[in-house]
């Protein structure tokens, strides 16, 4: 595989807390705390999680919507945390987002010609008003708008239209990587399938590589190439889905993947039910952070953190119950919730 | 609509009893016309268009005072002074025989002028304070507890104080009840500003790579112009009210040009024997500040972005 066109190192992002009388830095919201990954050209990684757990800070620290508190954005080749806002701008065409949220993510006061000519003009990749109107109207082709619809007012628009909007505006820059921030988990179920196959059709189409942050594992499992589990600011297994979802190595991914729907009537998965709400991201647990919750936790994991480790080929886990012998290790070989045929 | 009912499915008719058929909807609801023009204007804003036309009256009330019957406000007449109302001098004469109706009817420049000053002054002012401290963290603590000051001193105080440096003029009262307004609004543009920040649409623009002069200008700024529109009215009639209380306590407009704060001040050591030089500036006064208000409220409603689809 050639260069990733994404590596995120040792992410870290740590929110100070103010309080007091004047003002001062009370503690931190421990957002992110050390996430790494990387995505190839092309490739859909999605990170799920339950909601805090710090997906979307991951998209918008990469986004460089706000500084990181450590670690290392490279985008191909090239870092980008700490460069200067002015060297930093033509870099941003190439990585776009498409927020969750359709209502809040168009501008109530800009039409849709002007919503998407914005990243255009930017950019410069428009040369006179007969290209740009040209690129607007291609860029309505592409997400199945009509394109006499340029001229009129996001509110004249239904959620997966909107949505639409939202997806031709991130793919105006013409960028090489889409961040999709919970993209489709505000959207009915039937528009949620229009959206999700058309981010697929303009993946293939476009060569785009996606990172694709949803708490929405039946999704993922349609979407993605490799997923990333995170529970409260850490990845705790990255895996080809197919293998995470055969034969998850960490008990939070077991747990969450006993929590998806079977599509039967009748049919009931063995749920695995974590007793407890997450701990606060301002104050983590000390050694594994999940051991809290965990169903099979012992001694080792209140002391001392697991790292993120491979286990296979590109199966990697933060878990102490791997170093146990397989007759201890409740996760050792594959396992029943397994959602895929073989 | 009524076909579907009448059709049962094909189920229904083999193997169970007939349903009888549902009776066709009848049209309960009556046609909806769109009411279009001034009608429908005044139909679907009624507090704005009762608040519009008050203001338009004394606008033009105002603006054509010299015409409408008027004699030389200033003109003095110590023979015929606390006339009762006639048919010569409508509203009666005051104590130095000045004609009240006309004085009223000057008065309105006065208050008009110093409302729409000030509310035009202040909302442009703390735009661009709000605009500032909403987006420059080190400039935000020092001007937010500069505006928390200023708002701790009541604003008629404030105005009075500022009067007392100054001499009595339309200008400087213009500028007292700009300065005692300015916090009101920046704080409201501070918040919205500190909110629209936030919003994806917002983010996405700096994803897009658009300089943070371009977010403000097109992004920030037009959707803090609904919530200043509504603050404006609210601040030109509160101004209004201010004006007249500066005037009324002699500290506000000189007692050369007629405002309808003076000439209550005027009338007040009269006002048990010869109550009509207070009454009918108060009227003018209290119809005025109700047209702004109403005319506030209706702009408040229409321009509220969960009714955006009436608009």
């Amino acid at each position: 595989m050639s260069r990733p066109i994404l590596e995120v190192k040792d992410l870290k992002k740590h929110f100070p807390i103010h309080g007091g009388f004047f003002g001062g830095v009370t503690g931190h919201v421990y957002a992110v705390d050390g996430v790494s990954f990387d995505i190839a050209r092309g490739e859909t990684l999605s990170l799920v999680g339950e909601s805090g757990c710090g997906k979307s800070t991951v998209g918008k620290a990469i986004l460089r919507l706000f500084p990181i508190t450590a670690g290392q954005v490279v985008l191909d080749g090239t870092r980008i945390d700490d460069m200067p806002a002015g060297r930093l701008r033509p870099l941003r065409r190439r990585i776009q987002v498409v927020f969750q949220d359709p209502f809040s993510s168009l501008n109530p006061r800009m039409r849709v010609r002007d919503i998407l000519a914005e990243p255009i003009r930017n950019f410069g990749l428009a040369k006179g008003k007969d290209e740009m109107e040209e690129r607007v109207a291609a860029l309505m082709d592409k997400v199945r708008l009509p394109r006499d619809a340029v001229g009129r007012w996001p509110h004249e628009f239904s959620g997966g239209q909107r949505q639409r909007i939202g997806i031709a505006r991130a793919l105006a820059a013409e960028p090489d990587i889409i961040i999709c921030d919970e993209a489709v988990s505000a959207l009915d179920v039937s528009v949620k399938a229009q959206i999700v196959n058309l981010l697929q059709d303009l993946q293939k189409e476009l060569g785009l590589a996606m990172l694709f942050i949803s708490h929405d594992l039946a999704i993922v499992e349609h979407m993605t190439h490799r997923v990333a589990v995170m529970y409260l600011g850490k990845i705790v297994e990255v895996a080809p889905k197919r293998e995470l979802f055969a034969a998850p190595k960490h008990p939070y991914t077991e747990a969450l993947l006993s929590a998806v729907p079977v599509p039967e009537p009748g049919a009931q998965r063995q749920r695995i039910i974590l007793k407890g709400d997450v701990p606060s991201p301002i104050n983590p647990p000390k050694g594994c952070r999940f051991h809290t919750r965990c169903p099979y936790a012992f001694d080792r994991c209140r002391v001392e953190e697991p790292p993120l480790r491979p286990l296979e080929a590109g199966h990697l886990a933060a878990c102490h119950l791997h170093d146990r012998p397989a007759a201890e290790n409740p996760l050792a070989g594959a396992r029943g919730g397994a959602l895929l045929p073989a | 609509m009524a076909s579907a009912h009448t059709a049962p499915l094909g189920l229904a008719a083999e193997s169970r009893p007939p349903v009888a058929a549902a009776p066709p909807m009848p049209d309960v609801l009556p046609p909806v016309k769109p009411r279009r023009g001034l009608v429908g204007f005044v139909y679907r804003h009624p507090t704005m268009a009762i608040g519009g036309f008050l203001l338009l009256v004394m606008i033009f009330i105002a603006v054509f005072a010299p015409l409408l019957w008027t004699v030389d406000p200033t003109a003095l007449a110590p023979a015929r002074r606390t006339r009762e109302p006639s048919l010569e001098h409508w509203f009666g004469t005051d104590m130095l025989g000045r004609d009240v109706y006309s004085r009223v009817m000057y008065g309105a420049r006065v208050s008009l002028i110093v409302g729409f000053a000030v509310a035009i002054l202040s909302s442009v002012i703390g735009l661009a304070i709000g605009l500032v401290s909403g987006f420059i963290r080190v400039a935000d603590g020092i001007i937010m507890r500069i505006m928390d000051g200023l708002m701790s001193i009541p604003p008629i105080l404030l105005a009075i104080a500022l009067m007392a440096l100054t001499r009595g003029s339309v200008q400087n009262v213009i500028i007292a009840i700009t300065i005692a307004e300015i916090p009101r609004v920046s704080r409201l543009v501070r918040g919205v500003v500190l909110s629209l920040r936030e919003q994806p649409y917002v983010e996405a623009a700096v994803a897009a790579g658009t300089r943070t002069p371009m977010i403000i200008l097109r992004h920030i700024l037009p959707n803090t112009l609904a919530p200043i529109t509504v603050q404006a009215t609210y601040i030109c009639a509160s101004a209004m009210i201010v004006e007249a209380i500066l005037s009324f306590i002699g500290a506000g407009t000189p007692p050369i040009i007629p405002s309808w704060g003076n000439i209550m001040a005027e009338g007040r050591a009269l006002w048990q024997v010869k109550p009509y030089i207070v009454f009918f500036p108060a009227l003018f006064l209290s119809i005025t500040v109700l047209a702004v208000n109403l005319l506030g409220d209706g702009l408040r409603d229409a321009l509220d972005p969960r009714m955006a689809k009436r608009l």
